[in-house]
């Protein structure tokens, strides 16, 4: 019973903090404010998930958890990689000597 | 309340999960900075996302965070990239239209629920003819613990296969059709809002 009620308690503080970040994300005001409070908010719905796992105690829901990870990752990644670069085709590698060049954006 | 939390501790999971994708909803319409929008889109995948995990149907969640969260999000990004960055304001009537088409749609499937057979019904098409064999049998035909996996991807394999072949011609199509990295990048306005 102790530990149902801790587990609420976690889940409630992680909800909270993701209200948070949601008025962040509604709020902005710049576009790295909403990149930061996106990734921050899928780190939050992970969180959630795993304690739903250990509430339900289906360890499948850690598997999927992981798969949310990567995709923030990936995801945030990949949005700031477009918004500098307005195309993904250019390896990341490339990119810091594109801009030691100054060639970065003028191809 | 109290009572509910204790004999399903996940339901309180599932009300907070539900009020933020209606909190996003709303933003979604409310806002016109549609880089806001595009992040916002992600972040309502992502929650319906868990909320299917927290219906069971971990196949389904595990989709829509690809697809909507990760692919769909850089899509629109792309979309948005060319074309304008906020959009113009509605007119109220416009507005209140579109949720007057919602509304009638959501009465129209809300009346439909009332002709759906009630959940674990053994006399429900979905538990009395061929799913029964499905469930027997899969274990030994093919021995995937998760019956709509195996559904999906062995007794219809060629279906799915074809799916993908018709995914993939459309693919082309589209890169034929607009043309892939022979767009000159846009000098203005690089970086910022």
């Amino acid at each position: 019973m102790i530990m149902l009620w801790i587990n609420m308690a976690v889940a409630l503080a992680v909800a909270v903090a993701m209200a948070l970040m949601l008025s962040r994300l509604f709020a902005g005001p710049t576009l790295y404010d909403r990149v930061l409070a996106t990734n921050s908010f899928g780190t939050k719905t992970i969180l959630l998930l795993l304690v739903y796992g250990v509430l339900t105690g289906e360890s499948a829901v850690t598997d999927i958890a992981l798969l949310y990870a990567l995709i923030n990752f990936v995801a945030t990644i990949a949005i700031l990689k477009f918004f500098r670069y307005r195309s993904l085709e250019i390896a990341l590698a490339q990119m810091s000597l594109r801009r030691a060049i100054g060639g970065g954006d003028d191809e | 309340m109290i009572d509910m939390i204790v004999t399903d501790p996940t339901l309180l999971i599932e009300y907070t999960l539900m009020a933020m994708l209606l909190a996003v909803g709303v933003a979604i319409v409310r806002l016109r900075d549609l880089f806001a929008v595009v992040m916002l889109l992600g972040v309502y995948s992502l929650l319906s996302a868990a909320w299917f995990v927290s219906l069971d149907a971990l196949d389904v969640g595990f989709t829509e965070a690809a697809v909507g969260a990760g692919i769909s999000t850089l899509l629109l990004l792309a979309a948005m990239l060319l074309t304008a960055r906020s959009a113009e304001p509605v007119s109220a009537i416009r507005h209140w239209s579109a949720f007057a088409v919602a509304l009638a749609g959501g009465a129209a499937l809300f009346y439909a629920i009332g002709d759906m057979p009630a959940f674990g019904d053994p006399d429900a098409p979905a538990n009395a003819y061929v799913g029964l064999q499905y469930l027997e049998r899969t274990q030994a035909d093919i021995g995937v613990p998760n019956v709509v996996t195996a559904v999906l991807a062995s007794y219809r394999g060629f279906d799915t296969l074809g799916e993908v072949v018709v995914i993939f011609a459309a693919g082309l199509g589209v890169m034929l059709l607009l043309g892939m990295g022979g767009r000159k990048p846009r000098k203005d306005g690089e970086g910022e809002e």
